[in-house]
């Protein structure tokens, strides 16, 4: 493939929308935020990549997939670098990938509600034992309670909604 | 980057190795937990919270690997050191005990490696930088989690609260350790990389007066600590442990898949 024919990148961008997350299959690598970059050194292809969890095993799935959707559309030179940082932070799923999560039963993250591991504000709040408001992504209700701040997936926590009764997950916010 | 090579080589691969091992051990230690916690969402939040640790271990001690430059990868230092070779704190190779003292570990080191973190993430190397900025997002979420069921399990029955006051009496006296200086701490410090050990000590004390006291738990106070992990001397349990972890690769060098 010479220079001239090189697909652009906003086309590579457009065929990594179209990759599925290994865990999360109703959104998509671009939705996640964490193609950093697109770009075109020589006729090799560098994707950059961040990763969500710093443990989260479908890392290497994610780098297998970009790898075999793209060489599918035939770059056959490719290249995958690995950022950290500015560090990944679920403010950087889109709004399109927010409805995707909520449409599949995931509450999306709420922005700005990352832990800080500052406890002294933390610690008054268990005293009040005010949580955030989740709102259930099946009925809307907000009368809902964590269960767990984990859940099934290293980007998940455990919650339940008190009215519909249904327990969903909710996007861990870092 | 940072210059490499104004700094002691070594003394940057053993302090790496000190923060990788560290999370290493303690991930491994927790991930003991998969399948025996005494409720399905905190099997969960175990084995999370461990593959959180694991996957920083994978970080640093690829970083020590890359700074020691011997031609090691992070893999070959988990797996191929023995006992005398590994440079974690003496807390975190604790034996898990009851689920008390499983949390009562994890929020006194979450205290001191969310300080340590912080400092690090203005580290002058920037790939320690880099680690530490990621890492710590992570950890600060460990940390809420840590210091909710301390303060709930203290401040809880009659028998939680005892069994949490128990946990930390047995803990109290490898806390210590953590704000140690020796010289690779000394080196790692005059060159900016990472904050001396000591230095951390305040903001941890705060930290966990302030969840002990919800908690409705008594601080030690002064007490007789134990010493060594860093420096490669280690209690009897780390050897079991390795013994389990590293039992795959001793058993069939280089398997892979």
């Amino acid at each position: 493939m010479n220079a001239a024919q090189h697909p652009g990148t906003d086309q590579v961008w457009d065929w990594l929308s179209q990759v599925p997350d290994p865990e999360i299959p109703v959104i998509s690598l671009t939705d996640l935020g964490i193609i950093r970059d697109v770009a075109w050194a020589d006729d090799t292809l560098v994707v950059t990549v961040t990763p969500t969890y710093s443990g989260c095993p479908a890392t290497s799935i994610i780098n297998l997939d970009i790898e075999t959707a793209l060489r599918g559309h035939g770059i056959d030179k490719l290249r995958l670098e690995r950022q950290l940082s500015p560090a990944w932070t679920t403010d950087w799923i889109t709004e399109e990938g927010r409805e995707k999560l909520r449409a599949y039963g995931i509450a999306p993250p709420i922005d700005g509600t990352a832990a800080d591991g500052r406890l002294a504000g933390r610690i008054a709040r268990l005293a009040g034992s005010s949580n955030l408001t989740i709102a259930c992504p099946r009925c809307g209700s907000t009368k809902t309670e964590k269960l767990s701040q984990f859940g099934s997936t290293p980007c998940k926590a455990s919650y339940r909604c008190t009215d519909c009764l249904e327990p969903f997950d909710y996007f861990k916010c870092i | 980057m940072a210059d490499v090579a104004s700094i002691d080589r070594t003394a940057f691969a053993e302090w790496l190795l000190r923060v990788g091992d560290n999370a290493l051990i303690l991930g491994h230690r927790v991930s003991e937990w998969c399948g025996h916690a005494p409720a399905l969402e905190e099997d969960i939040a175990l084995a999370n919270t461990a593959l959180d640790l694991i996957g920083q271990c994978q970080l640093w001690l690829g970083l020590a690997a890359e700074v020691e430059d011997k031609g090691r990868t992070a893999d070959q230092l988990a797996f191929l050191r023995d006992a005398g070779g590994f440079r974690n704190l003496l807390l975190v190779e604790r034996p898990n005990g009851d689920f008390g003292v499983t949390l009562m570990r994890q929020f006194l080191f979450d205290a001191f490696h969310i300080e340590l973190l912080r400092a690090l993430a203005k580290s002058t190397d920037s790939r320690v930088a880099e680690i530490a900025a990621k890492a710590e997002k992570e950890v600060a979420y460990h940390l809420e989690r840590s210091a909710d069921l301390v303060i709930r399990l203290g401040d809880g029955s009659a028998e939680s609260h005892e069994r949490m006051a128990k946990a930390l009496k047995s803990l109290w006296v490898y806390t210590g350790e953590m704000f140690l200086d020796d010289a690779t701490d000394q080196a790692v410090a005059e060159a900016g990389i990472a904050p001396l050990p000591s230095s951390l000590k305040a903001a941890w004390e705060a930290t966990v007066n302030a969840v002990l006291a919800e908690a409705t738990l008594e601080n030690p106070g002064q007490a007789w600590q134990h010493k060594g992990g860093k420096q490669g001397i280690h209690s009897e349990h780390l050897g079991f442990l390795l013994a389990e972890m590293q039992f795959l690769q001793r058993a069939y060098p280089g398997a892979s898949w």
